[in-house]
């Protein structure tokens, strides 16, 4: 009989992902994979498997799973979702092991937006094109293509125990907000000097229409110099385009490879991870950094992925997760996984 | 320093843009292709991906491995690329059932054109077509070449799903569909069995920039014989070697 995790309500988006494609844009092929790959290795690294082996990632209320094998780890990195198991509550960023008919509920997050569930072995889904991150709009990757839905039998990887579930402590976990900083171009020529103007200084709002393609910002527009269609040349993850109504449009992930609107700038590669945190109806002030900068800020975030690994110590058992629940509740209030399971 | 012939645009701190104009010409796009072939074949590690598309050749780098200064230095060595490079070496023969159910737009693109349905589909089947760039959908193929008598312009009322392997008509530029519904704008002429994008064949990819495509008018009962041989993972356009 088929054994895996099963899925009983699939959440919002939830899909799998691994670290993308590389190597078919010039085919037409989005890159896809973790909106946030920081959370994608961290994920990984609780629960001992390489760190881009392909996890759930999911997107303002998670999936709830009904554990179908004898038992497997998970743990869950990003946003803090409620996340419950058989109605006790769970901590992120610590590994927790799951018995077969044990129910693991993923609610929705105090703040942020996205989180990547991991699971000891990973996924037995066969890769597509070299990669098992699902793009839905051309069918690739996941269970046919498709998001999470409810019936889905999630097949696991050979899992490999490491002695005792691991946790990163609470003082080295990633914290949610800061600036999202751009380099100009490669079309900041195709804008007034207003235009850039407002563009960098103006907060603009994260609109409804916000997913892993791209999102809509609403805002003062942006002035264009001459123009809003250009001939179509090439957009990465990051790219800011200025359609004819001037509010900014960021590409993410899940983007066409080629695009004919004017990029005013595109965001870099260590403030990725923080953009896809941001809900609709929260806002974004840009900031401009030079490309060495960009570089610069890219390297000293892969220093804090190495410390945060680094970091990694077993769980404390029971005693500790109290205390540390505690300590959250006095903050945040306490929120019931279950109370805001949805509707399935 | 005198004009190189091209602008260096930085799209974030992991990619350049090479801009060698701002149109869509065919001289130019020799140049992109001609420059993605001398760059790949350079085999720098840190070059990690290459877009070519009608004027611009986007570099994704790995600043680690290959810095900034020396992308710039690399792309200037190979500047400019050999004239030749550029030169199609092979040409897809794409077979097309014309009109009907299967290209919507046919007869009212004949009547703007003041020519007959036949007319059309002689004027457009007869002829190469250059692979200008893959964009927008996975192995969604622009061609340039398109005759001047059957330019049309694009549909005010895009539609938001257009039958899989379209061909189809936008502007100066005719294009074929990969086995996807997209949403277009593009006049609908026909469909072709082929399926220039298959994530399941062993050679996923059918069309590269810089390939000749032509096609050949075929009738209803061959398309549907065709499609089904596509399904099960035949290539079903013949691909010709040109040679230099």
């Amino acid at each position: 009989m088929a054994e895996g995790l099963r899925v009983v309500a699939p959440g919002i988006t939830s899909t799998l992902q691994d670290a993308g494609r590389q190597g078919y844009l010039r085919y037409g092929i989005s890159g896809s994979g973790a909106m946030d790959p920081d959370l994608l290795a961290l994920a990984n690294a609780l629960v001992g498997n390489l760190l881009d082996t392909a996890v759930i990632e999911m997107a303002m209320v998670g999936p709830t799973l009904v554990c179908e094998v004898e038992s497997c780890r998970i743990a869950l990195a990003g946003a803090p979702f409620a996340m419950s198991l058989n109605g006790r509550i769970l901590d992120s960023f610590t590994a927790h092991d799951l018995r077969r008919g044990d129910r693991l509920i993923l609610g929705a997050p105090r703040q942020g937006l996205r989180a990547c569930l991991a699971v000891t072995g990973g996924f037995a889904v066969a890769p597509m094109l070299a990669s098992v991150s699902t793009h839905t709009r051309t069918r690739l990757g996941g269970l046919d293509g498709n998001p999470l839905a409810a019936g889905d039998l999630l097949p696991l990887g050979a899992p490999k125990f490491s002695d005792r579930p691991l946790t990163l402590p609470p003082l080295h976990r990633p914290r949610l907000g800061g600036p999202i900083r751009v380099v100009l171009g490669p079309q900041a020529d195709s804008f007034t000097e207003e235009g850039l103007r407002t563009f960098l200084s103006v907060p603009y709002t994260l609109t409804a229409r916000a997913d892993r393609m791209g999102c809509h910002l609403d805002g003062p527009p942006i002035a264009h110099a001459d123009g809003f269609n250009i001939v179509s040349d090439g957009i990465v993850n990051g790219s800011i385009q200025v359609p004819g109504h001037g509010r900014p449009l960021i590409l993410l992930a899940d983007r066409h490879t080629t695009g004919g609107y004017p990029k005013i700038a595109t965001v870099i590669t260590a403030d990725l991870g923080r953009l896809a945190q941001v809900r609709p109806g929260e806002t974004i002030v840009f900031e401009a950094v030079t490309v060495e900068e960009a570089q610069s800020l890219a390297r000293g975030a892969r220093r804090t992925l190495a410390a945060r690994r680094a970091a990694l110590v077993p769980a404390g058992g029971a005693e500790l997760d109290s205390a540390f629940l505690l300590s959250c509740n006095l903050i945040g209030g306490v929120i019931s996984a279950g109370a805001l399971e949805p509707a399935a | 320093m005198s004009d190189p012939g091209y602008r260096l645009l930085d799209c974030g701190d992991r990619a350049m843009t090479v801009e060698l104009g701002k149109t869509v010409d065919p001289t130019v796009n020799a140049q992109v292709i001609a420059l993605d072939a001398a760059l790949r074949g350079a085999g720098r590690s840190g070059l990690l991906e290459t877009v070519p598309t009608y004027r611009s050749l986007l570099v994704l780098y790995d600043p680690d491995l290959l810095t900034r200064a020396d992308l710039v230095a690399l792309i200037s060595a190979h500047w400019p690329p050999p004239d030749g490079s550029a030169q199609a070496l092979r040409r897809w023969r794409v077979p097309v059932h014309y009109g009907g159910e299967h290209g919507a737009d046919l007869a009212d693109l004949a009547g703007g054109a003041g020519l007959s349905p036949e007319e059309v589909i002689a004027l457009h089947s007869n002829r190469d077509y250059r692979v200008y760039m893959i964009g927008f959908a996975p192995g969604f193929a622009y061609l340039g070449g398109l005759d001047p008598r059957i330019h049309a312009s694009r549909r005010t009322d895009p539609r938001p799903k257009t039958p899989a392997g379209s061909v189809s008509i936008g502007g100066n530029q005719t294009g074929v569909s990969p086995p996807l519904e997209l949403p277009s704008g593009w006049q609908l002429i026909g469909r072709t069995p082929a399926r220039s994008y298959d994530p399941a064949r062993a050679e996923p990819f059918l069309f590269t920039a810089g390939d000749l495509i032509r096609f050949d008018p075929i009738g209803r009962a061959e398309f549907d014989a065709l499609s089904e041989a596509a399904r099960a993972g035949e290539t079903v356009a013949t691909l010709e070697r040109i040679d230099g």
